[in-house]
């Protein structure tokens, strides 16, 4: 499964629950203000860096570029929308509006 | 297509938006395809099956009227995360009915299951609809 994760961890619990219902091999992308989550050395960087213990997590090359986001917490993947595409291919997907 | 599992989650809480409404009229569309459909309500979403939604003063119809109808309708596996309940304070007798059983017509409520349930069930899904 791809879970898809849009709102900031900061204001919202949408990456929280996200992470209550992933199974093993699942992987997580960040999109849109969703990728306030990669940002290092947060009050929210703990929670991802649990994630990357156990699962990938990806988070798309413009939406932080257009948030000037970029000092990422060591291990996230920045993608791009064809990186998109390919998970698509390999993966259903769960997006936590 | 009849034997597509297709799972509808909700996390929206009902009438600030428009979300829990489109997922009601979405699950009607996916059962009448005879699809399997699974539908889960978890966080603010489980306010949306909370008895007594009284919208007259909002003047809006809301959809408690649909929801009562669900099984009716073919929208039988409804599901309720039951941690998102706990942190609202809600039990099982806060939910609504949303059917009766044909024979016995006993109230149909919806089922309480935790999130590993829920994990398993999403991995065995064709398809999810998230609202």
């Amino acid at each position: 499964m791809l879970h898809t994760v849009n709102k900031s961890p900061f204001s919202h619990n949408a990456l929280e629950s996200c992470l209550r219902f992933i199974n093993e091999g699942d992987v997580v992308l960040l999109t849109e203000d969703g990728v306030l989550a990669a940002m290092a050395e947060t009050s929210k960087s703990s929670m991802v860096k649990g994630v990357l213990a156990n699962h990938k997590v990806y988070a798309l090359q413009a939406d932080l570029k257009a948030r000037s986001v970029d000092a990422l917490i060591e291990g996230v993947e920045v993608i791009d929308y064809d990186g998109w595409v390919k998970l698509l291919e390999e993966h259903q997907t769960h997006a936590w509006l | 297509m009849a034997d597509k599992k297709v799972m509808i989650t909700v996390r929206k809480a009902p009438h600030g938006s428009i979300y829990v409404h489109e997922a009601i009229e979405v699950m009607f569309i996916v059962a009448s395809y005879g699809m399997n459909l699974s539908v889960v309500f978890m966080d603010d979403g489980v306010m949306a099956l909370k008895q007594g939604q009284d919208t007259k003063e909002l003047g809006i119809k809301g959809f408690m009227a649909s929801i009562g109808a669900l099984v009716d309708f073919e929208v039988e596996n409804v599901y309720v995360d039951k941690q998102s309940m706990l942190d609202r304070n809600l039990s099982e007798d806060d939910l609504v009915v949303i059917g009766e059983d044909e024979d016995t017509e006993e109230p149909i409520k919806p089922s309480v299951i935790d999130a590993d349930d829920i994990k398993r069930m999403m991995a065995e899904q064709d398809s999810l609809i998230s609202f």
